[in-house]
């Protein structure tokens, strides 16, 4: 019955990724691949911080660093080996598994709202080191040539826009991985008792170190591109806590305790944004994404996937869920 | 005399200045069914604590099997042997009481090639045995007081301890549900599995224990056979008051 399931999820993860291809090679017009990247990109920060802040429910303030330091690994690499673009992102997410790495171990000690705290000031910390480094622009900001598109591509917005999808297919296999194996049984038995869990026999403190390690790369990952994307970068947006906020109210609102929720918020969320940003404002955003956090918050605790009531995987589910 | 399951000494765990344990020495043998009283804030849930790795005590060694293991945190603890419950029950409450089970079968007896069919035959045995067998698919936040403390030892059991720490299983269950744990320890007991009981119901004590230590303020006040510790004047004035 695993192996089923597994091979219907590994068949969809192919037929959105030809699928996606597809719409490039057809699609002549730029622009819904312009604002359908940023909906992508969103889908794996939300999947990726939902491993850390959804799973073992350390909630991570700090999805722009990791996401700034991808868009400036991307831009170093770029700019002084001239490197292509996958190099830029295994180059972004090793940065961003040393980052998680690093920062887990400095905080993942502190339980529950310290950390928060301290991962608000790891984005500053690494913000103020990149506005003053002039290789990469410093404060001003940094302007990139994008190098010509490789086929069957013929736009770099279209290339990068498959990129990304690509990223989702990876982020959501790693995320449905941990999900079901027995780090996501450790991740959710230490969020719901960290000494009991330590008690019974999870060593806690390496899975939190896992989690975070698996989510800073994918984060910085998701990152990497977006230089190129804008064929420009500066820390004030690369940084901006807009990025930290998205990728939480996303999964809330998705719910966190199946991997589909943040997809499904991303979606929700991102759409909506696409859609007011060209309609309204692009300052509504924030209001709207403010306003459906509340929402759900107090309407539907558990997210779409609470509302929706899709079944989280029991252990073995043969006598279906709870009471 | 055979060589102590378990050897505390010279423990000793300060919280800034209050002195919660005063250098502690106790040996533990195979199979004994130890007995740990004292009134409230002698130091009995600190000393286990200090055992299972939940704290490190400010001075003194815990040996297991003759090796080390003060340096040790919990989750290596309770891997080499060592499984306690809590004195308010701690369950995994978005999880099902076979899930909370699974949890200790994949990562304190690192059973990580249990096939599904095999676990669940692990899960059942336990559960059978704490007469819980009818709730395994239910959410552990849905259980009842005496379920949840039988759902902890089922979970300290599913990490096959060789030394089982019980705190305070029996506290606020009725006296028939006190003897039906107690019975249960009995029985755990009987399987060759050593066990440290603390409680505050005395009969279940006495029934219980094959020797009984009695803490007050961080120190040893009495140690031996429960009925010689229970005359000893030290541990009557310890619980009365002087």
């Amino acid at each position: 019955m695993h192996t089923s399931k597994g091979l219907a999820f590994w068949l969809s993860c192919a037929a959105f990724l030809l699928a996606m291809l597809g719409l490039t090679l057809v699609t002549g017009n730029e622009y819904p691949f312009f604002a359908g990247y940023v909906i992508l990109q969103f889908i794996v920060l939300a999947t990726a911080w939902n491993i850390l802040g959804g799973y073992a429910g350390y909630v991570n303030f700090g999805t722009s660093a990791f996401f700034g330091i991808g868009v400036y690994i991307a831009i170093m690499l770029f700019k002084a080996l001239g490197a292509p673009i996958v190099v830029q992102i295994a180059g972004a997410a090793l940065a961003g598994a040393v980052l998680g790495f690093a920062v887990g171990l400095l905080t993942l000690r502190m339980q529950g709202i310290f950390f928060s705290i301290a991962t608000i000031a790891v984005t500053i910390i690494i913000e103020t080191c990149i506005t003053n480094w002039k290789f990469v622009g410093g404060a001003a900001g940094i302007q990139l040539q994008r190098p010509p598109v490789t086929a069957p591509f013929d736009s770099y917005v279209k290339m990068l826009f498959f990129v990304q999808a690509a990223l989702v297919v990876i982020a959501v296999a790693v995320a449905r991985y941990v999900q079901g194996s027995w780090i996501g049984r450790g991740l959710q038995a230490l969020r719901d008792d960290e000494l009991a869990a330590e008690c019974t026999g999870v060593p806690t403190l390496r899975l939190k170190l896992l989690a975070c390690c698996l989510s800073g790369a994918l984060m910085s990952a998701a990152g990497a591109p977006s230089a190129m994307y804008l064929q420009f970068a500066n820390p004030e947006s690369a940084f901006n806590l807009n990025y930290s906020v998205s990728a939480l109210a996303m999964a809330l609102i998705g719910g966190t305790a199946h991997w589909v929720g943040p997809i499904l918020g991303a979606i929700l969320l991102g759409v909506t944004q696409q859609v007011l940003t060209v309609t309204i404002s692009s300052e509504v955003n924030v209001l709207i994404l403010g306003l459906m956090l509340v929402l759900f918050v107090v309407g539907a605790p558990a997210g779409l996937i609470g509302l929706l009531r899709f079944p989280r995987r029991r252990l073995p589910a043969d006598k279906g869920g709870g009471p | 005399m055979s060589a102590a399951l378990l050897r505390i000494e010279g423990m000793t765990k300060r919280f800034g200045g209050f002195t919660a344990l005063d250098t502690v020495s106790v040996d533990i043998m195979p199979g004994e069914r130890f007995g740990l009283i004292g009134p409230n804030g002698s130091g009995k849930t600190t000393l286990i604590h200090c055992i299972s790795g939940a704290l490190r005590p400010s001075a003194g060694t815990v040996r297991f099997e003759g090796e080390d293991v003060t340096g040790l945190p919990a989750h290596k603890r309770t891997r080499k042997g060592i499984a306690r419950s809590f004195q308010i029950p701690r369950p995994f409450k978005s999880m099902t009481v076979r899930e909370n089970l699974a949890v200790a079968l994949d990562f304190a007896s690192l059973d990580h090639g249990l096939s599904a069919g095999e676990q669940t035959e692990h899960v059942m045995a336990i559960l059978t045995r704490m007469g819980l067998a009818a709730k395994v698919d239910a959410l552990a936040s849905s259980l009842s007081q005496v379920e949840l403390r039988r759902m902890e030892l089922a979970r300290a059991m599913a990490a096959r301890p060789k030394l089982l720490i019980s705190d305070e299983a029996m506290a606020g269950l009725s006296s028939s549900e006190v003897d039906e744990v107690l019975d249960l320890l009995l029985k755990l007991s009987a399987d060759g599995i050593t066990i440290i009981m603390i409680e505050h119901i005395m009969h279940a004590v006495m029934r219980f224990s094959s020797r009984v230590m009695c803490l007050d303020a961080g120190k040893i006040v009495a140690i031996g056979e429960p009925k010689a510790v229970m005359e000893n004047k030290r541990v009557q004035e310890a619980y009365l008051g002087a």
